[in-house]
């Protein structure tokens, strides 16, 4: 037998042993979604009871789509974040932005993977956990504020490293932060595309540094009304849209270009 | 039937109550007026009945809607202690938070505790002691010292929750600390004595930050 039908048998064997456990997850943490073009949420296939048989190795290992993007929405439970006014909580804008987008990239074809899919604390260890795990091209952290204009755009205020194995959990980010800049780079075309205005900077922001892929914290604050802009509300269902039409932009014209 | 002599007290004890309220509606004016320039230049006023120098420093102040950090040169007496100057020059910087027109306010009179200093380890010969990787948070710089700034917890409650909101206060400290004292490389806070997590749930006080992150230049009239 070739090693890897002995890790892939292996590999079925522990998934069965473990009932309740699924690969995304440990028991801790809540379930995660992580989601295919064309594949919603399937429920998880009934554990055998008989003994393993021996499969190839092609089948028991689940292929890794091309593309991956994990997103997270902050904060979530008893970690409410900032109060937005109008019994508006930084929690549900960011559950809310997470779950247009969701549908966006889901729509364009792209592999999702999210942190948290329903109003639950995570702490930043475990968010990323799930990010890592999910080796994955672009990672957003979603936030918001009552403060600003527009969209706030942070990478990890970390220098850039050289790429090591195991790279050092609490400063993972270093060896993509130049990748991370780029990741900016192709959403602040799009938000200005979108006529949204939007501030750059680097930030020190957990879990941020501790992702290993590309990553960028977009914080989205209410749309002070100007010259050509109007003034838009968090609340504002069009305003979001017009937020996440333009990272999904991005982040499809960032399957093409993250290789590059 | 009432004498004219009580007509005549009662109405010059009207007339006498009339002008006290007048008395006392214009000394009010006058204390509300004394106590709102008090509140305007606290540290410099505190600092020159004391008879110390008047030095030009240069303040950081945050513009929430471009992200961007204002240049604000002041005049103000500063302490020969070097501890008392830091907490003097970022009390300064709390105040223009919450004068008017500010984009970045926060509606706190006295947002530290203290600010102390210590030498940036990283000697030759001796390990680093926080982190090793390159562009690790909190790795040492090797050189200058290190300002630990003790927030006041009123401030920290006070202060807009939001990445944008947190890292502009804390870089603002930071520029304004590393332009008026260039010999502090690294500033760590702590608030109320005590290491905290998040600033107010989003920038990360966990790490010690190099004050060249936020790039100001030296004051050219940096106070000693």
């Amino acid at each position: 037998m070739r090693w890897t039908e002995a890790a892939a048998l292996l590999s079925f064997v522990m998934t069965a042993s473990a009932p309740g456990q699924t690969p995304q997850g440990t028991p801790q943490q809540p379930p995660q979604r992580a989601s295919s073009p064309g594949q919603n949420a399937p429920p998880a296939p009934a554990l055998p009871q008989t003994p393993a048989p021996q499969l190839p190795a092609a089948a028991a290992t689940p292929l890794k789509p091309a593309f991956v993007v994990v997103l997270d929405a902050a904060h979530g439970g008893t970690d409410t974040g900032a109060h937005l006014g109008n019994n508006l909580e930084e929690k549900d804008v960011t559950l809310a932005v997470e779950w247009r987008l969701r549908s966006e990239l889901l729509a364009r074809g792209i592999a999702v993977v999210t942190t948290r899919s329903s109003d639950a604390a995570m702490t930043p260890v475990a968010r990323a956990e799930t990010a890592n795990r999910a080796q994955a091209e672009a990672c957003l952290v979603i936030h918001a504020t009552a403060t600003g204009s527009g969209v706030h755009l942070y990478t990890s205020s970390l220098a850039p490293g050289p790429m090591t194995r195991p790279l050092p959990w609490r400063t993972a980010q270093a060896a993509y932060v130049t990748q991370s800049l780029k990741l900016e780079s192709e959403i602040d075309a799009a938000l200005g595309h979108a006529q949204i205005p939007l501030t750059l900077g680097r930030a020190s922001v957990q879990p941020m540094d501790s992702l290993a892929c590309p990553a960028v914290a977009v914080e989205v604050a209410p749309l002070v009304g100007g010259n050509v802009t109007k003034s838009r509300d968090l609340s504002d269902a069009d305003y979001q849209k017009s937020v996440v039409d333009a990272l999904a932009a991005a982040l499809a014209a960032w399957q093409s270009d993250w290789k590059h | 039937m009432i004498s004219r002599a009580h007509k005549i007290l009662f109405l010059v004890m009207l007339l006498a109550c009339v002008i006290m309220a007048a008395a006392l509606i214009r000394l009010r004016n006058r204390a509300q007026d004394r106590l709102q320039e008090q509140a305007g230049s606290a540290p410099a006023s505190i600092a020159e009945e004391s008879g110390n120098p008047v030095h030009t420093v240069t303040l950081y102040v945050p513009n929430d809607l471009d992200g961007s950090l204002i240049t604000v040169e002041r005049s103000i007496a500063l302490p020969s202690d070097k501890n008392a100057q830091a907490r003097v020059l970022l009390e300064s910087l709390i105040a223009a938070f919450h004068a008017q027109g500010s984009t970045h306010p926060i509606g706190v009179e006295s947002g530290i505790n203290e600010v102390y200093f210590l030498p940036v380890p990283g000697v030759p010969g001796q390990p680093p002691q926080r982190a090793s990787s390159p562009g690790a948070p909190g790795q040492p710089s090797g050189q200058g010292e290190m300002a630990v700034v003790d927030l006041n917890g009123a401030l920290s409650a006070a202060q807009p929750s939001g990445i944008e909101p947190e890292t502009l206060t804390l870089l603002a400290m930071m520029a304004t600390l590393h332009a008026n004292l260039p010999e502090v490389t690294e500033v760590h806070f702590l608030v109320d004595g005590q290491p905290r997590e998040t600033l107010a749930g989003h920038a990360d006080l966990t790490r010690t930050y190099l004050a060249s992150e936020t790039n100001p230049e030296p004051a050219p009239e940096a106070a000693q």
